[in-house]
C-alpha cells in the first residue's frame, strides 16, 4: 500500500515535470523525498533477520517521539535509541540520516529549528552510545512532512518525531 | 403631486452630496472609513482594435480600487451621462446627482501590439481635475499592468500614499495530500492573476523572499535533503545555492536592503543562530550567539536594525538588535508566542504571527512593542508580508484536519477588508514585491 502510494507520487512528479519546460529548471534533483521516515526502502532483508534494515525499522523502531516544544529524549525513546545504537555498531556498513519533525502547531521557521534540535538530540544520544558521529547526519523537515494528518493531539504526538533513516553505504566515513 | 415627488427626490439625492462637499481626499487611519464613491465609464477605444482592452482595463481599475475597501463603485446602470469622448467636457452635475465623488475617464489606443492608455481623475463635487492627465505606454499583453498603474495613480492622488496594484507576489504553490504535499515556487500579480511557476515540485521549497527591487528571490530548498538557501533570478529562472558547510542547515533567508547580502538562520549541532553573508563572499558573519533558537530575521527599512524571533526566554518572542548583532531588546510582552516578525516598509510597525490559546493571529505592533493589534484569527494564520506601501498585509491561512489546505489572504493594517487571494489550488508563504517601475 505504502509502496503503491510512493509509486503514484513518483508518477505524479514525473508527470508534473513533463509538463514543464525542462530548459527552465535544469536537471531536477531527486532523493529529497525520503522524508516521513519510510525507512530504507529497497534495502533487502526481512524483519526477522536481525541484520536487516527491516529489523531496525520495525523491531527496534526507527523513531522516537517528543513532547510539545521539547527535544528531550524520553525513557521510552532511550530504550529505542539503545537498540538503534547497538544495531548501527553491529552493522557498520550502514549510515543514517536523522530527520527531525514537528507538529503543525507552530510557525514554519521555528518548527524547522525545533526539528534540528530533536534530530541533534538523537544524534548526540547515539554518539554517546558509541556510534561514530561520522556515520550520522541530521536534517529537519519542520512541519512539512506529517505522517498523521488529523489536527489533534493523537496525530500531533506521532508527528513530533525524529526518524533514523538508514542507508547502505560503502562510502568510507 | 408629481412635482412634489420630484422635489423630494432631488432633496434626497442632494443630501449626501452636501455632506461630502470637502476635497476629494481619504486619510487612511484607524477610524471607520466611509468609502469614497467613484465612477469609471468604459474607457474610450480610440482605435477599433482597442475596444476589448479598453473595456477590460476599465473593469480592472474598478476592481483594484473597490478591492481596497476604501472606494465604492457607482455602477454604470446608475449613470445619467456617458463619457463618449476623452476630450469632451465633463457634465459634473450628472455625476453629482448619482453621488459619484470621483470620476475616472480614460482612452485606449492600440496599434500593432502597442498599447497607450490615458486617464484623468476628476473631483466631481468641486468640479476640478485632480492632478494632470497621465498616460502609460506598453504592449497589449501587458494591459493589466497599465490598468494597475492607472489605479495606483488614482489611489495615490486620493490617499496621498503610494499605491500597490502594479506589484507581484512570489509564493509557494501547493498540491497533493497533507502528508506528501508538493510545493513549487510561483509568482503572480498582487491580485492573483498571471500565475507562473518558477521551480518544479521535485523537492520541498519554503518561504520565498523578494529582493528589494524584485529581480531575485531567496528561498529554502530541500533539493539535497537538507535545507539550503537558493537565490533565483526572476527573469531567467537561473538558480544558485548559498554555500553551506556539510552538517549545517540554512533557512529563513531575507535580502539586505541593498540586495547585496542575505540574513538568515544557520543551524549547527542543533543550535540555530542568525548570520549574514555577502553574495559572492562565502563568508558567514554570525550575528547572534545563544544556545536558543534565533530565526526569522527582518531588517528595518534603513538597514540599521534587525527584528527576529528567539525562544531564549523559554517561548518564542520578538527581539530587535543592531544589524551588526550584539545585545537585543525584547519587544513582545503579550500573552502567547510571537514569531515571523516583518518590519514594515514605512518603518513604523512590525507585523508578526501570534499563537495563543490554540489560535493563530496575524498582528502588528509598533517597533517598541506598544499598540499591539491583532488583525486576524484562525486555526492557523502565519507568515505576514507587507504591501509596498505598508497598508496591506498578505499571509498564509491553513484549514484544519486531514483535508486541510493552504490559501493566501490579505487584510488592511486596520483589520478590515480580509479576503482570499483568488487563485487555483493551494498556496502559502507569500512575499510581496516592490511596486514595478
Amino acid at each position: 500500500m505504502n509502496m503503491f502510494k510512493k509509486l503514484a507520487v513518483v508518477l505524479l512528479v514525473l508527470a508534473t515535470a513533463a509538463c514543464t519546460n525542462p530548459d527552465r529548471f535544469g536537471g531536477g534533483a531527486g532523493g529529497a523525498g525520503g522524508a516521513g521516515g519510510a525507512g530504507a526502502d529497497g534495502l533487502a532483508g526481512s524483519a526477522s533477520d536481525p541484520a536487516s534494515p527491516q529489523f531496525f525499522n520495525q523491531t527496534i523502531g526507527d523513531r522516537v517521539l517528543f513532547a510539545v516544544d521539547q527535544s528531550t529524549i524520553t525513557d521510552q525513546g532511550k530504550t529505542i535509541l539503545d537498540g538503534q545504537a547497538q544495531w548501527l555498531m553491529t552493522n557498520a556498513d550502514y549510515r543514517a540520516v536523522i530527520e527531525g519533525h514537528a507538529d503543525e502547531q507552530g510557525t514554519r521557521e521555528y518548527n524547522l529549528a525545533l526539528g534540528f534540535r530533536r534530530a541533534n538530540a538523537v544524534r548526540e544520544y547515539l554518539v554517546s552510545r558509541g556510534v561514530p558521529a561520522s556515520r550520522l547526519e541530521v536534517t529537519s523537515f519542520g512541519k512539512e512532512r506529517p505522517i498523521e494528518v488529523c489536527s489533534n493531539e493523537t496525530c500531533y504526538a506521532q508527528n513530533r518525531r525524529a526518524v533514523t533513516v538508514l542507508s547502505f553505504s560503502a562510502i568510507t566515513s | 403631486m408629481k412635482r412634489i415627488l420630484a422635489f423630494f427626490l432631488v432633496l434626497f439625492l442632494a443630501a449626501p452630496a452636501l455632506a461630502q462637499n470637502g476635497p476629494l481626499r481619504i486619510t487612511i487611519t484607524d477610524g471607520v472609513i466611509e468609502p469614497i464613491t467613484f465612477a469609471v465609464p468604459n474607457f474610450e477605444a480610440e482605435s477599433p482594435q482597442a475596444q476589448q482592452v479598453a473595456s477590460d482595463l476599465s473593469r480592472l481599475v474598478v476592481q483594484d480600487l473597490a478591492g481596497t475597501g476604501l472606494f465604492r463603485e457607482v455602477p454604470a446602470t446608475a449613470f445619467i451621462s456617458q463619457v463618449s469622448s476623452f476630450a469632451q467636457p465633463i457634465a459634473f452635475a450628472d455625476w453629482r446627482t448619482i453621488n459619484a465623488q470621483a470620476l475616472i475617464t480614460g482612452a485606449v489606443t492600440v496599434s500593432g501590439n502597442q498599447l497607450v492608455v490615458k486617464f484623468r481623475l476628476y473631483d466631481v463635487f468641486s468640479g476640478q481635475e485632480l492632478g494632470g492627465g497621465l498616460q502609460f505606454a506598453g504592449t497589449t499583453d501587458g494591459w493589466r499592468r497599465m490598468g494597475h498603474k492607472v489605479a495606483d495613480a488614482v489611489y495615490s492622488r486620493i490617499t496621498g500614499e503610494g499605491g500597490y496594484f502594479d506589484s507581484r507576489v512570489v509564493f509557494v504553490s501547493e498540491s497533493g495530500p497533507k502528508d506528501n504535499r508538493l510545493k513549487r515556487l510561483a509568482i503572480m500579480d498582487y491580485d492573483g492573476a498571471n500565475v507562473q511557476f518558477l521551480t518544479d515540485s521535485s523537492s520541498i521549497v519554503l518561504a520565498p523572499r523578494f529582493s528589494p527591487n524584485g529581480d531575485r528571490v531567496l528561498y529554502t530548498s530541500f533539493e539535497s535533503g537538507f535545507p539550503r538557501i537558493n537565490v533565483l533570478n526572476v527573469a531567467n529562472v537561473g538558480r544558485q545555492q548559498l554555500t553551506t558547510a556539510q552538517g549545517e542547515m540554512a533557512f529563513s533567508p531575507r535580502f539586505s536592503r541593498d540586495g547585496r547580502s542575505v540574513i538568515y538562520s544557520l543551524s549547527n549541532g542543533g543550535n540555530t543562530d542568525i548570520y549574514r553573508t555577502e553574495f559572492g563572499s562565502g563568508q558567514h558573519v554570525r550575528l547572534t550567539s545563544a544556545p536558543s533558537i534565533e530565526t526569522a530575521p527582518s531588517l528595518s527599512p534603513d538597514g540599521s536594525q534587525i527584528v527576529f524571533e528567539s525562544d531564549r526566554s523559554g517561548t518564542q518572542q520578538l527581539y530587535i538588535m543592531s544589524a551588526n548583532g550584539g545585545e537585543a531588546r525584547r519587544i513582545s510582552f503579550g500573552e502567547g508566542r510571537y514569531g515571523t516578525p516583518v518590519w514594515s516598509p514605512r518603518g513604523d510597525l512590525v507585523a508578526f504571527t501570534k499563537q495563543n490559546a490554540g489560535r493563530f493571529h496575524i498582528g502588528v505592533m509598533r517597533t517598541d512593542g506598544s499598540e499591539e493589534r491583532l488583525l486576524t484569527s484562525s486555526f492557523l494564520d502565519e507568515g505576514p508580508t507587507w504591501s509596498p506601501n505598508g497598508r496591506v498585509i498578505m499571509f498564509s491561512r491553513e484549514t484544519q484536519g486531514a483535508g486541510g489546505t493552504s490559501a493566501m489572504y490579505s487584510v488592511d493594517i486596520s483589520g478590515r477588508n480580509l479576503k482570499a487571494v483568488p487563485i487555483q489550488g493551494g498556496a502559502s508563504d507569500p512575499s510581496w514585491g516592490p511596486l514595478q517601475p
